[in-house]
């Protein structure tokens, strides 16, 4: 096993357990960060593919612009509360 | 423990890693994307399987010894030389730029809907805008098989679409 392929699972192991992260974690800020550091690690993984406009690609508009756009979203959604601890499940949301 | 040590060796190469990483993030996507009520989280699961199916592409023009797809070969070594096929590089470079549009557009309509109707709950939306298409067409609202029972046990429909005649 060379270096690249032991980078490449130390990065696939953060990014999926971010993925599950994202579905799960009751924080919405959280949410929305766990969703950037899946883009982070993808720009990594397309840098490790020799693909390096689809990495500076991704880095500056899939983290940087999409995750300023749902943190936006976050402000006008009422979610923007560091302590919440509200579930999606019982339908309840603090903005009500 | 050794023969398992050779086996990984051989066997786990960076491509098969990351093929399992894209096909990981195309389920989690997906699972995400039927089960989940939120529908801001509908969104970021959006964001995931689009982030899988990107992967899954650029992994698609991938050669095990190429190098970037930038023509730097002169006439002397350019049968040597393997490339990266560029063609899915170009495609996914277009297709993040229209994801981050895409995004936007959804989080505009999920904001929309939350100053309406005040709720990101799919079943609770669902209900209130059967209400509203009742209330506007001076009609009760149909009784769907899908519905629980416990909203027509409160007669709550009724009585709201009664109270506003």
């Amino acid at each position: 096993m060379d270096i690249s392929a032991l980078i490449a699972l130390i990065i696939v192991f953060i990014m999926l357990s971010s993925a599950l992260c994202v579905l799960f974690l009751p924080n919405m800020i959280a949410a929305v960060m766990a969703s950037s550091v899946i883009s982070l690690s993808l720009t990594i993984i397309f840098a490790l593919l020799k693909a390096p406009d689809v990495a500076m690609t991704e880095a500056a508009i899939g983290a940087g612009l999409g995750s300023l756009i749902l943190a936006i979203g976050l402000k006008r959604l009422n979610y923007f509360n560091i302590e919440s601890h509200q579930s999606n499940v019982s339908g309840t949301d603090p903005g009500q | 423990m050794t023969h398992f040590a050779n086996y990984l060796t051989t066997y786990l190469t960076t491509e098969i890693i990351l093929y399992t990483g894209a096909i990981g993030l195309l389920v989690i996507g997906l699972l995400g994307l039927l089960v989940l009520k939120n529908i801001f989280r509908l969104l970021l699961s959006l964001v995931i399987f689009e982030s899988g199916a990107n992967l899954f592409l650029v992994l698609s023009g991938f050669r095990a010894n190429g190098i970037a797809p930038i023509l730097t070969s002169t006439q002397e070594n350019m049968s040597q030389l393997v490339m990266n096929d560029p063609v899915p590089q170009a495609l996914v470079l277009t297709a993040i730029v229209i994801g981050v549009g895409i995004q936007a557009l959804a989080l505009s309509l999920i904001i929309k809907i939350y100053q309406r109707y005040r709720t990101l709950d799919m079943n609770e939306i669902h209900r209130k805008l059967e209400q509203d298409i009742a209330g506007i067409s001076q009609s009760t609202p149909l009784a769907s098989q899908e519905q629980p029972l416990y909203l027509y046990q409160k007669n709550s429909l009724v009585q709201n679409n009664e109270g506003e005649k």
